[in-house]
């Protein structure tokens, strides 16, 4: 098992330099760096720019500039922050627990959802409760979050002015200083968490249908286990094989999602770091962050697999 | 008092071309320490039949639309599921006929045994492993000690399917329904299966009631014999008396359809098959079902329907040929 992780991870290696190697070419090829605001700047002379280019090396050939960059990556200095003045890597780690904090939570309150709602869907087909579930799953993934999230902030924010609408540092500690953590957050987990739900309700109710109908559930029924023991101990055991894949792989995206939700409630996350830098051409902050993202693709991957080894005694780690 | 006795049973599906009659009017009954063979082709409603006994089947879009179901003189049919649950493996056991698919694939065999006998018997977890790994030694698993911990897709398909009949029969049922225990086994492992059924009734005391579409297994096996076609009992004989004397043509055209290796050259003749296939039961036409696949077919047989009566001694039949009425 070990030696399985340990082989996947050296795999990933090769993976991680080609999607660096792509990003820091795109990256070069699009107009614009962090020296660029320099020329427009009368108050620098252009015999200063042009040092200064030299010395931070933005001249020099691609390649030449890729491999500084992945020396230095290689020895964990990830860049410094043209806009901010500081090291890309103390924004980041000081932007991540935030979007951790909103995705991770948003990502329990959709499977708090979601299971327990599939799960008893699937039992009764085509019942009211599941036409329902449906409707509202429907609804659910057909509306966007940009649209989702004014409506909460129109409605809960302005209108019954109960949760306040822009996420902001709060001072301090103790009980006062949770409750507001929790309450500025609830409206970002919101619409985070119940457009996930909406269609891994889906997901999870046809993953149930699709071992619900199998021969071994018959045999299970035939034992007299009672309905609520096959569903849990026969039915979900299985179905919950894809699903759990399905939620692994599609982490990466919900960073992505969570991108959009953080820019609408002002989230200081690391989704909102990069949307402000790529306007600021801050470069090594673009390209540190969408490499964590790739970093979050193939580690989300092996989570997968490994998750799928074991729930799946068929699947053996080679 | 036969220890089941299923009375004018009628399990009807809904579809969406109408309704269909899998089971429409069937009458079986099986006595104390009995072996039952019920044959037909696929579609004849055999399995429909033995599902409907403990609610197997999906309902809905199946329904127990008539009849009862009599076992040690309790009528399951009005029974839900949830009180069946106490009849289900305790008294009446149930072996599939798809060893690959009917275990689950995430859990191990000893598991899938012992949770039957801790539902229905006060016993520990240690207590049930050690009866679950006594029924694997039971029906010849070797090592049964360390297979116990093994995951079906350890097993072969005979291996497995000697699984299922020590999961069957871990609750010492009174009466266990085999259906096509054999169909997915190649030839020398269905000897096997058989003669280890044969054996595990013998020393339980077991009814069985087996379903088949192999008369070969009817004649090795079985005391009485039931004949389906499309949803109904066509003929009741016991073995003897329905190999020797057959009375419905469908019943004769199943045993002409048997391979024989015991004629020699000269009498040899061309194996016989029934034409045509079982009728989809949507809206069937009055008279015998049988009758557009009949040799024999008459006017009458396409007008009504042919009852039950008895020829001989436990020998009924459902057929107008001969019926002096």
């Amino acid at each position: 098992m070990s030696q399985y992780i340990l082989r996947r991870l050296m795999i990933a290696i090769p993976s991680l330099l080609g999607i660096s190697l792509v990003l820091f070419v795109v990256l070069a090829l699009a107009p614009g760096d962090p020296f660029s605001e320099l020329a427009t700047n009368p108050n620098v002379p252009p015999e200063v720019q042009a040092a200064l280019r030299a010395k931070f090396g933005l001249d020099d050939p691609i390649y030449l500039r890729y491999l500084h960059w992945l020396a230095a990556m290689a020895q964990g200095d990830w860049g410094f922050s043209f806009v901010s003045r500081v090291d890309v890597d103390t924004l980041i780690l000081q932007r991540l627990p935030t979007t951790l904090y909103v995705v991770g939570s948003s990502q329990l309150l959709a499977l708090l959802i979601a299971i327990p709602v599939g799960v008893y869907a699937a039992t009764r087909p085509y019942s009211i409760f599941d036409q329902l579930a449906n409707t509202f799953a429907f609804i659910g993934f057909s509306l966007p979050t940009f649209f989702t999230g004014i409506l909460f902030i129109l409605v809960f924010s302005v209108k019954l002015d109960w949760l306040p609408f822009v996420y902001t540092e709060v001072p301090g500690s103790g009980i006062k200083w949770a409750i507001e953590m929790i309450r500025q957050a609830i409206m970002p987990v919101m619409v985070l968490g119940l457009f996930q739900a909406a269609s891994m309700t889906r997901f999870v109710r046809s993953a149930m249908l699709d071992v619900i109908r199998l021969d071994y559930v018959t045999t299970a029924r035939a034992k007299g286990l009672g309905q609520a023991k096959v569903i849990v101990k026969h039915v979900m055991r299985n179905a919950m094989i894809p699903v759990v894949t399905l939620i692994a792989l599609q982490m990466p995206a919900v960073f992505g999602g969570a991108i959009v939700t953080e820019q609408i409630f002002r989230i200081p996350g690391i989704g909102s770091l990069l949307i402000s830098s790529i306007l600021a051409n801050d470069t090594p902050v673009v390209m540190a962050v969408t490499f964590v993202f790739a970093c979050l693709v193939v580690l989300f991957n092996l989570i997968a697999d490994v998750l799928y080894g074991w729930l799946d005694p068929r699947i053996s780690f080679r | 008092m036969a220890l089941l006795d299923i009375k004018g049973l009628k399990t009807h599906f809904t579809t969406d071309a109408g309704v269909l009659q899998a089971v429409d009017g069937v009458d079986i009954s099986i006595n104390r320490g009995e072996t039952l063979c019920v044959v037909g082709e696929s579609g004849c409603g055999k399995t429909v039949t033995a599902m409907s006994i403990l609610k197997l089947i999906a309902m809905p879009p199946g329904k127990i639309v008539e009849g009862e179901i009599i076992f040690e003189g309790r009528d399951l049919v009005p029974l839900s599921s949830h009180q069946l649950d106490d009849i289900r493996a305790k008294e009446i056991g149930f072996i599939f006929q798809e060893p690959m698919t009917s275990l689950n694939p995430v859990l191990t065999i000893g598991e899938q045994i012992a949770e039957s006998l801790r539902r229905h018997e006060a016993v520990t977890k240690k207590q049930a492993l050690e009866r679950t790994i006594d029924m694997l030694k039971l029906v010849q698993i070797p090592n049964a000690a360390g297979r116990v911990h093994h995951y079906p897709h350890q097993f072969s398909g005979g291996m497995r399917q000697r699984v299922m009949i020590a999961m069957a029969l871990a609750c010492r049922p009174k009466l266990v329904i085999a259906d096509e225990p054999t169909t997915a086994l190649d030839v020398t492992i269905q000897a096997q299966i058989l003669d280890l059924l044969q054996d595990m009734k013998e020393r339980f005391g077991m009814a069985v009631m087996l379903i088949t579409h192999a008369m070969g297994v009817v004649a090795e096996t079985a005391q009485r014999v039931v004949v389906m076609y499309a949803g109904k009992v066509v003929e009741e004989a016991p073995v003897d008396e329905l190999f020797g004397n057959p009375g419905h043509p469908y019943t004769k055209g199943l045993i002409r359809s048997i391979p024989r290796i015991d004629l020699d050259a000269e009498h040899k003749t061309r194996l016989e098959a029934i034409g045509g296939s079982v009728p989809i039961l949507i809206n069937p036409p009055p008279g015998c079902r049988f009758a557009p696949r009949c040799k024999y077919a008459m006017s009458i047989c396409t007008e009504k329907e042919p009852r039950l009566r008895e020829i001989a001694p436990g020998h009924r039949m459902a057929c107008h040929l001969g019926d002096a009425s």
